[in-house]
């Protein structure tokens, strides 16, 4: 079998077990729950800054020099001081959880 | 007269004096309740910020985020009432900071938290329907142009950065490891999901976002690439929105 | 004269946080409207959009601005306008309005209403930019007294008489913040009584109340900080009796926008503020 027929057949079978994925999530009316903010954490941040028609009564303290302090959750992150642009995540193990079964 | 020239160039810039005529309800200058705008104004924006960078607001900690988001501000205030876009240039502002210059995969988490907050208020998009990749012969999907959703983002770094982002927004994730990251971002309903990419998976969704047909974006991801964990992330994410046959 | 039909009703709203949705489509007693900002709505697609529509088949919807600048110097941001022409054209909400104040400048966005002197120069200008406004979205609109922190010296009018001549040069209506007036009173030493007595309340197509915060100011004077994250203080509630009394019932929002509520204590202040309406209708 050449490629390009290997790359046809690989398409229709991973679009097939989305096919049947797709279908049934319609039928579950899953779309009118979305409409509330959702619960999954991060996403709650998605949306980003609004519009504010209020004052604020805390204080801005610019100061002038900054030292960077210990404070936030980098100091917990150890990865080299230069980029690795290289090594590449492809693990199919990773991404197989994301195909529907 | 106090122009609005004046009395903005004072707002950000607490060295230069309270504007002259303004006054408090006696007729005396207005010394610290000018500073009530200056607060609104720097507090507004900084806390905007913080909402929208909530992951390099947690990896700098309160005290160097509110001098990075301090800086920032002061440079460059939104160019819209859109606030919903404000902070698109702070990664690569970022990457200004002497301070920040150890933290290397800073600016990328920032990208990253840019790409998300773009992809949430994309326009809508008609779903995928995966039936109509099926039954298509050899040189029609070859020459078949793939459609992005407009909530589709791609960011490529040498850096792991979701795993960075996810170490650092949801509890319970592993330490990042020195890895080279692909993501693709996208939403399928109303919540943004970001995918990591397989090696190539990236160079085909960018030849893809060039509007090049299938086949040219398959060989633009190489001979070792293995399309089936891509389409799947395509699929699942709602970043495919329309097949056009030629 | 500034038209009320297709009005809001005069009932008791609140300005619309997303985490309420769920809360305010299942149990919104006694809100009888929602206020959202014009520019949070203002991206392409996405969750606001559809909430703001299935909220728009429920209830009246006010769409407030808070982006326009129509107290700037500088002319006003075509683009802008273009958004809210849209906003408005789709939506059709009950009502559309805005704030008497600046906040772009050289095209510099500061997210803050910032204050202007009242002159005939700058009434001239914001009833021309008032006029542009209501050319564009094709109905009046409501403009809205600002909380003032100072003064500028080189005013020549009483913020009332301002407001009351633009109102007339342009044919917009007024929405009267009570807590405003009240703030803007304590902090410029002029009694907000008075001023309730010198505005002119048929002009009022809606109410704003809202929660303030209490500072001072260099001589140890009050400073009141429209905040909008607590309560609305008691003596506000006081000037809207005054208020209603004279004017009658009207649309009354309550504004929470800070350190926001559970949809609970939100629901109650808006049940003080129709308590506050059932003196008048009676």
């Amino acid at each position: 079998m050449s490629n390009t027929i290997k790359t046809v057949a690989l398409v229709s079978a991973v679009a097939a077990s989305f096919a049947a994925h797709a279908t049934s999530a319609a039928a579950d009316g899953a779309k009118e729950k979305c409409f509330g903010v959702s619960l999954a954490g991060a996403n709650d941040c998605a949306a980003g800054p609004g519009t504010t028609c209020a004052g604020t009564s805390k204080v801005d303290y610019q100061g002038n020099a900054w030292t960077l302090v210990d404070a936030g959750t980098c100091a917990d992150i150890e990865l080299p001081a230069m980029a690795d642009g290289g090594k590449r995540m492809g693990s199919l193990e990773e991404l197989k959880r994301d195909i529907p079964m | 007269m106090t122009t609005q020239t004046d009395f903005r160039t004072a707002l950000l810039d607490a060295s230069y004096p309270v504007p002259a005529g303004l006054v408090d309800g006696r007729g005396q200058a207005a010394g610290r309740r000018y500073d009530v705008y200056r607060n609104n104004v720097a507090v507004s924006l900084q806390d905007a910020l913080e909402t929208a960078f909530p992951a390099i607001a947690s990896l700098l900690g309160p005290d160097n985020f509110a001098m990075a988001a301090g800086l920032y501000l002061r440079q460059h205030q939104p160019g819209s009432p859109l606030m919903m876009h404000y902070g698109a240039s702070f990664p690569a502002f970022l990457t200004t900071l002497e301070p920040l210059k150890s933290i290397g995969y800073l600016a990328d988490v920032a990208h990253l938290e840019v790409a998300v907050r773009q992809s949430y208020h994309a326009a809508d998009a008609p779903v995928f329907d995966p039936a109509r990749l099926q039954g298509l012969d050899e040189d029609a999907l070859m020459s078949a142009h793939l459609i992005l959703a407009p909530s589709a983002r791609l960011l490529r770094s040498p850096w792991p950065v979701l795993s960075v982002y996810s170490f650092t927004m949801v509890p319970g994730s592993p330490k990042p490891s020195a890895i080279a990251e692909d993501v693709l971002i996208a939403r399928a309903e109303y919540d943004p999901t970001q995918h990591l990419l397989p090696q190539g998976g990236a160079d085909f969704i960018a030849a893809l976002q060039q509007n090049q047909p299938f086949g040219a974006a398959l060989n633009a991801a190489g001979d070792s690439f293995d399309l089936g964990p891509t389409l799947s992330v395509l699929l699942q994410s709602g970043a495919l929105t329309d097949i056009v046959l030629t | 004269m500034f038209d009320q039909t297709n009005a809001l009703p005069p009932l008791p709203g609140v300005g619309y946080k997303p985490q309420h949705f769920s809360d305010i489509l299942e149990n919104p007693a006694p809100v009888g409207w929602l206020e959202v900002h014009a520019e949070n709505y203002m991206g392409d697609g996405g969750r606001p959009l559809a909430q703001l529509r299935a909220l728009s088949e429920r209830f009246p919807i006010s769409v407030h601005g808070v982006g326009l600048s129509i107290g700037g110097e500088d002319r006003l941001d075509p683009d802008h306008l273009a958004r809210l022409k849209h906003l408005v054209s789709w939506l059709n909400p009950a009502s559309f309005s805005e704030h008497l104040a600046w906040s772009t400048h050289d095209s510099h966005f500061l997210n803050d209403l910032l204050p202007l002197p009242y002159t005939k120069e700058t009434l001239t200008r914001v009833a021309d930019h008032i006029d542009q406004l209501q050319n564009a979205i094709g109905r009046p609109m409501l403009l809205e007294n600002p909380s003032s922190y100072l003064a500028f010296e080189q005013s020549t009018m009483s913020e009332t008489d301002f407001l009351r001549d633009v109102a007339r040069l342009s044919g917009c209506g007024l929405l009267l913040d009570v807590n405003n007036v009240f703030v803007s009173a304590t902090n410029l030493g002029y009694s907000p009584q008075g001023y309730i007595e010198d505005y002119p309340l048929d002009l009022v197509g809606e109410i704003h109340l809202g929660g303030h915060d209490e500072d001072h100011d260099d001589h140890g004077a009050p400073l009141l900080i429209d905040s909008h994250g607590r309560e609305v203080a008691d003596p506000v509630w006081a000037l809207l009796d005054l208020t209603l009394e004279k004017s009658g019932p009207k649309p009354l929002l309550i504004e929470w926008d800070t350190d926001v509520p559970d949809w609970p204590v939100l629901a109650a202040e808006a049940g003080r503020a129709a308590s506050a309406l059932a003196q008048v209708s009676a």
